[in-house]
């Protein structure tokens, strides 16, 4: 655990009450991230990535239960702050923005009343005032004309425009920590790369510690400094980009990379990664939720007490037979 | 502005399509009017042919229908057998009766079973969401004549709490002078108290008893449409960027539940005016749908046909202002 | 193989049916008490203890006893005896009107939808107009222009319900009638009706069953809703809203038993109905489950 770190999740373990019984959705979650960092979540749909991202912000299901574990925000334990201490945080210090632009803007309220809301919300002002820093939170996501955007009803822009409201949304009162949970998956390839673009600038400029939440490993090898790779519910890999794809040590990683056409270095090697995440709602899920999928698999997968361990300086894995 | 007059303008054909139907439909109405005087034995066949004659019953139906509509065209809604006034008039008189006790009892009805769906949908599983769905299943299986004969059984003879079932005041008490011609709203406009609190106590029961009728398909449909809304994604995100809960539940999720709830409340109102005649008639309230339904009886059809006109009428303008309430809340419907 | 999969298909449905039933007491209650109205509209008759046309004047306006559970009206007449025969006809008026305009409207709103066009245009104006009117008057009206008898409260209820029919008919034509199998049997050489009878109408069945199941409760109040107001039954047929009508008058002075029960069994009725038409929503359409 790094000091400096401006996110620090530790074994964090969230459960979903289903009516075919319990499902540990996430099992011991753990990674840092440092501020002006980029972090990237990376793995299948179903893995636990946007469950990880809700319960740092608090907007987790009613069915989701925090079992264990700790989310600490500058050394504060989040989930130790009471619900009115929780709502101030949430927006002011960390934010989040979502994968469908569109309908997560309110469709009856204009860009700059909603904008408008969060500024009241967390740094009360004039009318006057407020409405000068919704503009200037549009104009810090370069859109144009922001007079006339700010009067603009979601369905009058386009899913590109939506996130740039919704990232202004989530800046306009400058927090320390935000969380893109799939940013430019609802939107075409060029308009991702501008956003993906305004993300990473943003996050320079403000010395803003981001966690990038994404299935696409090839645009989180583009714009983040670090990538955790998550499997069913469990971390199982983080390292430096470079690191990671020079070295990687988990089985799953290096699956997951041999599966990424632009990081293959020829067609022949695209390999989709066989069988798929394991039911999680079983009784006898084994320690190494991989370990069924796993051509590497040894007796000593099978042992109780998995962990994320050092594997060289700031790389950890959690296998018992890397590579 | 150009929008509601196209809206205007879309139920016009509406409209005629009802002018039509009333027409129809009385003019197959059993019972020639003449013949029902005829029972009168001092009249003779040449009073009955006169009679056929002043009524327009002898000309051809296309010809009865324009003259019809030509009369129409002039307010004229014809002339009532049973009480010799203009049926016009007559409606009038009854409007105002009918119109207090179904507003009263519809903002009564909003009055709860908005809060109540609201609550449920925001505890779902509660006590509070249990009781919603009670009401929701009971208030529909309760047949309105019966919720106010009990109503009456239990307050006025038993507990001796509410006035003797005979309509909108003590007829000792002198009305208050007519400006609204709603009776407790004049009251309370001149002041006088002591007949607004008689007023009042008279529109309660009959109030309660459509209210009843009302709460089911409001609070159903405001615990589904809130539900719906509270699960949306903006609501997520409103909730991440740390909006209060109040901004969240009324500013962000309450606004848009309105929308699918401003069809029902329309829906619902259009039912109150059709429960409307058998709770009159429960209460002996003197509205227009106790003398329609006299009218009915006495084989009387202008009031009958003025009467469905009116309700119609009535019907068209509820949805025109919902669809201009929709308009208001949502910036979508307005580019149409 | 016809048979085979029509069996397997039979015995999916009952597994559903077990399940909604276990899994939802109230689905159940609604088949409970659909079963008791059932029994009391075939059986009543037999099971009155009393005669229910039969006048007493010495037994009059007595309250709720062992002999008579729900005491007697003005005329000395059972009321137990009336509310329990009462159920047949109340029950028959109901299926009547929604058997009529189940049928009728489904047939109109498939022809609608599948032909479309000026017709089609034409029709959903005059549904419009129909619905302008609150259904309830629109009844009594009918009632009185057709003439005050049992068979015209059933027409009429049966043709306020109509548009309903007609607009779900239409709709679900309207999706099915350029898919796939219907193409097909066109191309074969099916006409229009064959096309109509045998590969639409047997397709919007499930939907228009449910919707069914949900309007008896509804027409069996409209219909009580009429008799209450004296039109259709005459006295002293029993009727639920006849005799809540008769009763009405004895309410101020205290003899509540006359228009209480009648008012009950019509509460019970159109509560089981409601419940009914919930369960068989979830078992004939599993997807609309919540």
């Amino acid at each position: 655990m790094s000091a400096e770190a401006l996110l620090s999740v530790r074994s964090l373990s969230v459960n979903f009450r289903t009516r075919s019984g319990t499902v540990a959705v996430l099992d011991r979650v753990t990674f840092d991230v440092a501020p002006g960092e980029i972090v990237g979540i990376v793995g299948e749909s179903g893995s636990g990535k946007s469950v990880t991202a809700f319960a740092v912000m608090g907007i987790l299901d009613a069915a989701a239960q925090i079992t264990s574990g700790e989310i600490l925000f500058e050394g504060r334990n989040v989930l130790a702050m009471g619900a009115r201490e929780r709502d101030a945080w949430r927006g002011s210090e960390a934010s989040i923005i979502f994968q469908n632009p569109r309908t997560a803007l309110n469709p009856i309220r204009t860009a700059g009343e909603q904008i408008g809301d969060v500024l009241a919300r967390h740094v009360p002002d004039t009318a006057t005032v407020i409405r000068a820093k919704v503009l200037d939170a549009l104009r810090q996501v370069r859109i144009p004309d922001p007079e006339k955007r700010a009067k603009s009803y979601p369905f009058e822009l386009s899913g590109g425009l939506c996130q740039r409201i919704g990232i202004a949304m989530a800046l306009s009162c400058s927090p320390k920590l935000l969380i893109a949970d799939e940013p430019t998956t609802g939107l075409d390839v060029t308009t991702q790369a501008v956003i993906m673009d305004l993300i990473r600038d943003l996050a320079h400029e403000r010395n803003l510690g981001t966690v990038l939440i994404t299935h696409d490993l090839a645009l989180a090898s583009e714009y983040c400094d670090r990538i955790v790779v998550m499997h069913a519910g469990h971390v199982v890999e983080a390292a430096p980009v470079a690191e990671l794809f020079a070295h990687p040590r988990h089985p799953y990683t290096t699956r997951l990379l041999r599966s990424v056409p632009s990081i293959a270095d020829d067609i022949s090697q695209l390999q989709a990664i066989s069988g798929s995440l394991p039911d999680l709602r079983r009784s006898d899920l084994p320690p190494c939720r991989f370990a069924e999928r796993c051509d590497r698999r040894i007796p000593a997968c099978d042992a109780a007490g998995l962990m994320l361990e050092a594997a060289g300086p700031s790389h950890t894995v959690a296998c018992r037979n890397p590579l | 502005m150009s929008r509601i007059l196209w809206r205007l303008l879309g139920s016009v054909p509406t409209l005629f399509g009802v002018v039509v139907a009333t027409f129809l439909l009385t003019r197959v109405l059993p019972g020639d009017p003449a013949v029902f005087f005829a029972s009168n034995p001092s009249m003779t066949a040449e009073d009955i042919e006169r009679v056929r004659q002043s009524l327009g019953l002898d000309k051809s139906l296309p010809e009865q229908f324009l003259i019809y509509l030509n009369a129409l065209l002039h307010g004229d809604l014809g002339m009532s057998i049973s009480t010799g006034l203009p049926v016009s008039t007559e409606l009038m008189n009854r409007l105002p009766a009918s119109g207090e006790l179904t507003i009263f009892a519809f903002v009564l009805a909003i009055a709860v079973a908005i809060p109540l769906g609201v609550l449920a949908a925001l505890r779902p599983g509660s006590v509070i969401d249990h009781a919603c769905r009670l009401i929701a299943t009971l208030g529909v299986s309760m047949p309105t004549f019966v919720t106010g004969l009990l109503l009456i059984y239990l307050f006025y003879y038993l507990l001796g709490v509410a006035p003797e079932p005979i309509g909108r005041l003590d007829p000792f008490l002198v009305d208050p002078p007519q400006v609204t011609r709603l009776i407790t709203v004049d009251a309370l406009l001149a002041g006088d108290l002591e007949t607004f609190w008689a007023a009042l106590r008279q529109i309660i029961l009959p109030g309660v008893t459509m209210a009843l009728f009302a709460l089911a398909p409001l609070a159903r449909m405001t615990r589904a449409s809130m539900l719906g809304a509270l699960s949306s994604e903006f609501v997520r995100t409103a909730r991440a960027n740390g909006l209060s809960r109040s901004k969240v539940v009324f500013t962000y999720a309450f606004r848009n539940a309105m929308l699918p709830l401003v069809t029902t409340l329309a829906m619902t109102f259009s039912y109150m005016l059709g429960a409307n005649v058998l709770v009159e008639r429960v209460f002996a309230w003197p509205g227009v749908g106790a003398f329609a339904l006299d009218s009915l009886i006495s084989l009387d059809y202008a009031p009958l046909q003025g009467f469905m006109l009116l309700m119609a009428g009535i019907f068209i303008l509820v949805n025109l202002v919902a669809d201009l309430t929709i308009a208001a809340i949502d910036p979508r419907a307005g580019l149409k | 193989m016809m048979s085979g999969t029509l069996s397997l298909l039979f015995r999916e449905r009952l597994r559903v049916m077990r399940y909604t039933l276990s899994e939802n007491p109230v689905n159940m209650l609604a088949f409970v008490l659909f079963g008791l109205l059932a029994l009391a509209a075939l059986f009543g008759p037999m099971l009155a203890p009393h005669d229910p046309l039969a006048t007493n004047a010495q037994d009059a306006l007595q309250a709720p006893s062992a002999q008579y559970w729900f005491g007697t009206d003005q005329l000395g007449r059972d009321v137990f005896s009336r509310v329990l025969v009462a159920t047949r006809l109340d029950l028959l008026i109901a299926l009547g009107a929604v058997l009529i305009s189940c049928v009728v409207g489904s047939v109109i709103g498939a022809i609608l939808g599948y032909f479309g066009g000026m017709l089609d245009a034409t029709a959903s104006r005059v549904v419009d107009v129909l619905m302008a009117f609150p259904l309830f008057v629109l009844a009594m009206a009918l009632v009185a222009a057709l003439g005050n008898t049992v068979m015209n409260v059933i027409y009429a209820t049966a043709i306020i319900n109509l548009p309903f029919y007609i607009r779900l008919a239409r709709a679900e034509v309207n999706v099915r009638r350029n898919l796939g199998y219907v193409e097909a049997a066109r191309v074969g050489g099916s006409g229009h009706t064959r096309i109509l009878m045998v590969f639409l109408l047997p397709n919007i069945l499930s939907p228009v069953v449910i919707q069914a199941s949900v309007n008896l409760g509804w027409a069996v109040l409209n219909a009580a809703g009429l008799s209450f107001l004296g039109l259709g039954v005459r006295p002293p047929t029993p009727e639920w809203g006849i005799m809540v009508a008769e009763g009405a008058r004895f309410i101020t002075s205290g003899e509540w038993w006359i228009a209480l029960f009648p008012g009950l069994a019509l509460m019970v009725a159109v509560f089981a109905f409601n419940l009914l038409g919930d369960a068989l929503r979830d078992i004939l359409d599993p997807r609309l489950r919540t």
